[in-house]
């Protein structure tokens, strides 16, 4: 049987593709239930106008993040309070497209739209990695560690950039390795990803915290829940939030 | 105009609404619109200037010119319109409607237009008409604006162009360009400002203004903006950070500044999501953090002066008191002052 612990552990591996950041430190779960192997979450977003395809994307990764889960026979995956929701669940739900969500204003997936993001996060991730090491240009991506630097190897990997040890520490977005002059330029360049990134995320927390009036910073509840199990995450069935 | 120890600034607040958001003229989207401007103006205020949601859809005129004029600082305040019909079906605030109520307060104003390129030759007749009547200098593009089955449009457009050459022949020389949510085609990144950076490359006579500094896209808008010098950044959104996360307001003025220079960087509040009198005091009391001086800098009074007032005073041909004028040579080339190379 799954219990909302487990749902929402697989959840936490599930990133706001724009953001960088897992949906449940964002706030954005906003409520499972689980009847058996049947799952049903709740998802929420800052503004009833957040861009749709990333919408889209979360609410489609969530699902599959769900599905599995062993022994779940049932995932249903609903966006709340958005302009596209109806949309987005009815397709999602079907095993569709963002093409088929939107058919008259979608001209193609969303591959290209993940790639651009999984590449500004990694410039961000390195960027707060550079000073971990005497001479980026020379370093390997085994002197890197950390959880910047676990997810590094994460992108890189998805991004087909090499994420072997003894590779380079410091490529660009399409994975071409920095030289020592460009040090200077990259620092300021991933300096800037990584502000606005996290410039980002801190204005979406604050919208989703006042959108539905919660009391405090909305990580440190979700948080809370996921490393010391509180009753409504331990049992069978519950909300988050 | 705003003094502080002896010194005084010029204030152009380059962004302003007298919108209509009453629920008499909104459908559903219209109303999720409002109420998503509502969070931002709630979550980024101070608590004293938070205003009920009532009076949010909609607030008297005079309410605005004494936030404006009487207690906020403004010398001049461009009113800049966003139809938005599909949403507010008489317009949230549309350039006549801006014009009626600035011609009750001479001299405080400046009326932008606008135009939508899918309004094809059709648009371009009205736009001139816009142009005799109000005499613009200006026009506001909002490129996720809905029209009918459509989902917004880009500036590179071939109709867009074709607006733009209107614009040169016009001389309606200033483009302030807002991106949101939705933009065609729908899988794209909305908020990408590749389509302003080939527009300005193609119409070097006309000055870019992207609003909100091109926020959530920030690296993107400083990249292309170091390359384009007609690019201009406006503050409008970026600025009540300087309450509720002064640390980051510091971290986007020190790279604006380090990127595109003190003389491309417009202030403005977005009224009324927020009020000019609170940002202004705040702002010129403003610093960067000092623990994040030593990467980002300082900002001094000088580029101050010139982030208030003196910059849009330039675009906009305003007349500056000698007293308020910025006197020494600015000392430091921005990233964006010399041609730099795609890393």
């Amino acid at each position: 049987m799954t219990d909302v612990a487990d749902v929402l552990g697989a959840l936490g591996g599930v990133r706001d593709p724009e953001l960088d950041q897992s949906l449940v430190e964002l706030g954005f779960v906003a409520g499972v239930e689980c009847e058996g192997g049947d799952v049903a979450v709740r998802l929420r977003l800052p503004t009833y106008f957040c861009a749709p395809n990333f919408a889209f994307l979360m609410v489609a990764d969530a699902r599959r993040a769900v599905e599995g889960l062993p022994g779940v026979t049932r995932a249903r995956v609903e966006l709340a309070d958005h302009f596209t929701a109806e949309e987005i669940n009815a397709t999602v739900q079907g095993g569709g497209g963002f093409v088929d969500a939107f058919p008259e204003h979608a001209a193609d997936e969303l591959d290209e739209l993940r790639t651009l993001f999984q590449r500004k996060a990694l410039m961000a991730r390195q960027g707060r990695l550079l000073d971990a090491v005497p001479d980026p240009a020379a370093a390997t991506l085994g002197q890197l560690e950390g959880p910047d630097a676990d997810r590094c190897r994460e992108l890189r990997r998805e991004l087909g950039i090499a994420a072997v040890e003894d590779a380079p520490a410091f490529v660009t977005g399409d994975g071409v390795p920095i030289t020592a002059a460009d040090v200077p330029r990259f620092r300021r360049m991933t300096r800037l990803v990584s502000m606005s990134l996290e410039g980002n995320s801190g204005l979406c927390r604050g919208l989703l915290r006042t959108r539905y009036d919660l009391e405090e910073e909305v990580p440190n509840m979700i948080g809370a829940q996921l490393t010391t199990p509180a009753p409504a995450a331990s049992g069978a069935c519950g909300a988050v939030a | 105009m705003y003094e502080k120890d002896g010194r005084q600034y010029f204030v152009v607040d380059g962004h302003t609404h007298f919108w209509d958001a009453r629920p008499e003229n909104r459908n559903k989207y219209g109303e999720g619109f409002i109420a998503c401007f509502y969070d931002y103006h709630k979550n980024l205020s101070p608590e004293e200037y938070v205003w009920p949601k009532e009076k949010y859809d909609r607030y008297p005129a005079d309410g605005m010119v004494h936030d404006l004029f009487e207690i906020g600082y403004v010398d001049k305040a461009i009113l800049q319109p966003t139809y938005l019909t599909d949403f507010f079906p008489g317009g949230f605030n549309t350039t006549e409607q801006d014009a009626e109520f600035a011609a009750q307060y001479p001299g405080k104003f400046i009326v932008n237009g606008a135009w939508d390129p899918r309004d094809g030759e059709d648009g371009l007749a009205e736009l001139r008409r816009l142009n005799d009547t109000y005499q613009l200098q200006g026009v506001k593009l909002y490129t996720a604006e809905w029209k009918g089955s459509s989902r917004g449009w880009k500036l590179n457009d071939y109709w867009s162009y074709r607006y733009l050459e209107e614009c040169e022949a016009l001389g309606i020389k200033n483009i302030h360009v807002h991106k949101g949510p939705t933009i065609w085609p729908l899988n794209r990144d909305a908020f990408d400002v590749a389509d302003v950076d080939h527009a300005a490359s193609k119409f070097p006579d006309l000055n870019f203004i992207v609003e909100h500094v091109g926020l959530p896209r920030l690296e993107d808008f400083c990249w292309i903006a170091t390359q384009e010098p007609n690019v201009y950044g406006g503050l409008a959104v970026a600025m009540p950070f300087i309450h509720s996360r002064p640390k980051y307001f510091g971290q986007i003025v020190g790279e604006l500044l380090y990127w595109i220079g003190e003389d491309r960087i417009l202030f403005a509040s977005d009224y009324a999501i927020w009020q000019p009198k609170w940002l202004v005091e705040k702002f010129v009391d403003f610093q960067i953090p000092e623990d994040m001086q030593s990467e980002l800098g300082t900002i001094s009074d000088d580029q101050k002066a010139k982030i208030l007032g003196l910059n849009a005073a330039r675009l906009y041909g305003l007349d500056v008191p000698e007293s308020m004028q910025v006197q020494a040579p600015k000392e430091e080339q921005a990233i964006g002052s010399e041609p730099v190379s795609v890393a």
